[in-house]
């Protein structure tokens, strides 16, 4: 099982290497990519210094090309492709059918992986995207749980690769527009979800509020901690309950799964977090990669490590993780 | 020439009870809607309604002349899920809505067209062009896409594929391993008690602040206010639009269609009926995707 880590710059591409990822995804500086946050992400220069980087200590670089084009915006995704053709990356990893078909016709030996954004969940889906654009590998959405993901395994005509690690979303990717309901950008538009421009911090006689656009998604009471406003896990009211209706702020963490993940045939691991700091590429990728090792080495007996653990729930989103949908009670 | 918009009944999203949708159809069967849509698209433990009982109210419909279309369940988890589906796609008499790229893929193994629903990612000619090349016939607009991008599509849509345009509903905007309407009643998904059959309109989700914000479908979490387009049909037609869909809620979902019905058939009456048609919203009107703005906006 290969460990794939996010770099939002080189440091955080070095970090990740350096540590032991087998593979660095990154993407350009603008909303070709589901990351496009200010101060984010490579340009040409870089992203070239990268890739000499990781392939002189074996390690891949894969990019990630995963929103949406819209109608009047194609050739910016088009180039997007060329240039990371053109910088002899490892592979591409899309979502659009039409950028696919752009992608596998015009560069019909680069590698190809199927985004999380694509939104396939079944090997149905999958099966369309294989035999139209010969992905090789599929990032599968966070809905499915672990018997579900060894289903699909099972009936994939691609590898699949998990998120093992990071930010958890709650809602099927590709297919949430909470974000551009709220603010007019969502992720398959604008590569972001309740963009920074949006927020805003106010202390009230209330409590510390946070708003997306105006909307109030939370209300900190004295010693609450307060995290990012993302939409999904602020704090609501349904029927004069009010709590995390939808999701709390939580990250997903794997780390007890590995065994499992690799006996039912994952492929790939990956972290999310691009938008994070070396520091904590640094340390998720150190963590992962002594997990893998460990697991690899004895299966049966695996036990994560204490160690292990309090060096993840230090850089976890607020301070909590979950397993996420591959359990079946969280859902 | 300009050609008039047909009028399509979308899915209900929702979960009624039996004699709710027997009555509601048997109300539809008597409107001037030309396409009816008919399944579950959102939950499959949703079972009051098996296939054959859609595929009788469809053949009720289709002996009152409504075109029939059975829409497929947008978020596949289960094996069983797909299984369920490619059984659909085999047995349907009717021509099918894809709400997963799994359905696009299956009925283009078997030779059949299709048409797609809202949640079917196209957001460019050439993805719509390679839609086209396996069989689309119709394609709906993302919802959160604006008239402009549409604009931009119809300049460059395939002869042969149709446009259809989400018209009037409380927007779909996401779906989840996890269902909320038994996260609210504190129950897990395992055993929820079918609680979607107490909330015919879903559950509203409001701020700490009492702004109607989202409105929770089981596994779907929709918009709390409500997209309408009927003041905009000189656009739509404009466009070539060919299809306006009204998403199904409990209650005036006969009298929207008979407003539509009347904006359409006399192309010089007013259009703006705000007062009475935000009466028949559970909340308010949100355009602001349609005007290229946040969704929730007006």
């Amino acid at each position: 099982m290969e460990l794939i880590c996010p770099a939002g710059n080189l440091p955080s591409l070095k970090a990740a290497v350096d540590s032991g990822a087998d593979a660095v995804y990154i993407g350009f500086q603008d909303d070709t990519n589901a990351r496009h946050f200010a101060g984010l992400n490579f340009n040409d220069k870089r992203a070239a210094e990268g890739v000499t980087y990781a392939h002189a200590r074996g390690a891949k670089i894969f990019v990630a090309i995963n929103t949406y084009p819209q109608v009047s915006g194609f050739e910016r995704w088009q180039q997007a492709v060329d240039r990371a053709a053109l910088l002899g990356v490892d592979a591409l990893i899309l979502a659009d059918i039409g950028l696919l078909d752009y992608a596998s016709e015009r560069w019909p030996d680069l590698r190809l992986h199927l985004s999380v954004q694509a939104s396939a969940t079944n090997p149905a889906s999958l099966r369309f995207y294989h035999e139209n654009f010969a992905i090789q590998r599929a990032v599968l959405p966070r809905v499915l749980s672990v018997k579900q993901v060894e289903q699909v395994i099972r009936d994939s005509p691609v590898d699949i690769e998990v998120f093992g690690f990071g930010s958890l979303c709650v809602m099927v990717e590709g297919r949430c527009l909470l974000s551009s309901y709220a603010t007019g950008q969502s992720p398959n538009t604008f590569g972001a979800c309740s963009p920074a421009s949006a927020v805003r911090w106010k202390e009230t006689p209330g409590g510390l509020e946070s708003r997306l656009n105006g909307v109030l998604i939370d209300r900190y009471a004295d010693g609450e901690n307060a995290g990012y406003p993302t939409l999904c896990k602020g704090r609501y009211q349904v029927e004069n309950k009010t709590g995390y209706a939808i999701e709390e702020p939580t990250s997903l963490n794997t780390l007890s799964l590995l065994p499992e993940l690799m006996r039912i045939g994952v492929k790939a691991l990956k972290v999310e977090g691009r938008q994070r700091s070396p520091t904590y590429v640094k340390q998720v990728t150190r963590v992962l990669r002594a997990a893998i090792d460990t697991a690899k080495q004895n299966p049966e007996n695996f036990k994560t490590k204490v160690e292990w653990i309090d060096a993840l729930e230090r850089v976890s989103e607020g301070a909590q993780t979950t397993l996420g949908a591959y359990a079946r009670p969280w859902q | 020439m300009t050609t008039v918009p047909k009028l399509a009944l979308g899915p209900i999203l929702y979960y009624w009870s039996k004699q709710q949708v027997e009555d509601f159809y048997q109300r539809v069967a008597n409107t001037a809607v030309d396409i009816v849509y008919l399944g579950e698209t959102i939950c499959s433990k949703r079972r009051i309604m098996r296939t054959k009982d859609w595929i009788r109210i469809g053949e009720q419909l289709q002996a009152q002349g409504k075109t029939v279309i059975l829409s497929t369940l947008t978020l596949l988890e289960a094996a069983s899920e797909l299984g369920a589906l490619k059984r659909l796609c085999v047995e349907s008499p009717f021509l099918i809505e894809a709400n997963d790229i799994a359905a696009v893929q299956i009925l283009n193994e078997l030779g059949k067209p299709f048409v797609t629903g809202p949640s079917v990612n196209i957001y460019n000619s050439r993805t719509l062009k390679k839609l086209s090349e396996k069989g689309l016939l119709r394609w709906t607009l993302p919802v959160e896409l604006s008239a402009t991008e549409l604009a931009e599509f119809q300049q460059h849509r395939p002869d042969n594929v149709e446009t259809e345009v989400f018209a009037w509903g409380r927007l779909p905007l996401a779906y989840s391993a996890r269902c909320f309407t038994a996260r609210a009643e504190n129950l897990q998904k395992d055993d929820c008690q079918f609680r979607c059959l107490d909330y015919p309109d879903g559950l509203l989700l409001s701020t700490r602040e009492d702004e109607a914000f989202l409105c929770i479908n089981g596994i779907q979490t929709q918009s709390a206010r409500t997209m309408n387009l009927l003041g905009e049909i000189d656009q739509l037609i404009d466009l070539g639009v060919d299809v306006l869909r009204i998403s199904p809620q409990s209650r005036n979902t006969i009298d929207i269609i008979d407003r539509f019905t009347a904006v359409l058939s006399d192309p010089q009456s007013p259009k703006r009926f705000d007062t009475e048609l935000e009466g028949w919203m559970p909340t308010t009107i949100c355009n602001g995707y349609w005007n290229g703005n946040a969704g929730m906006e007006r």
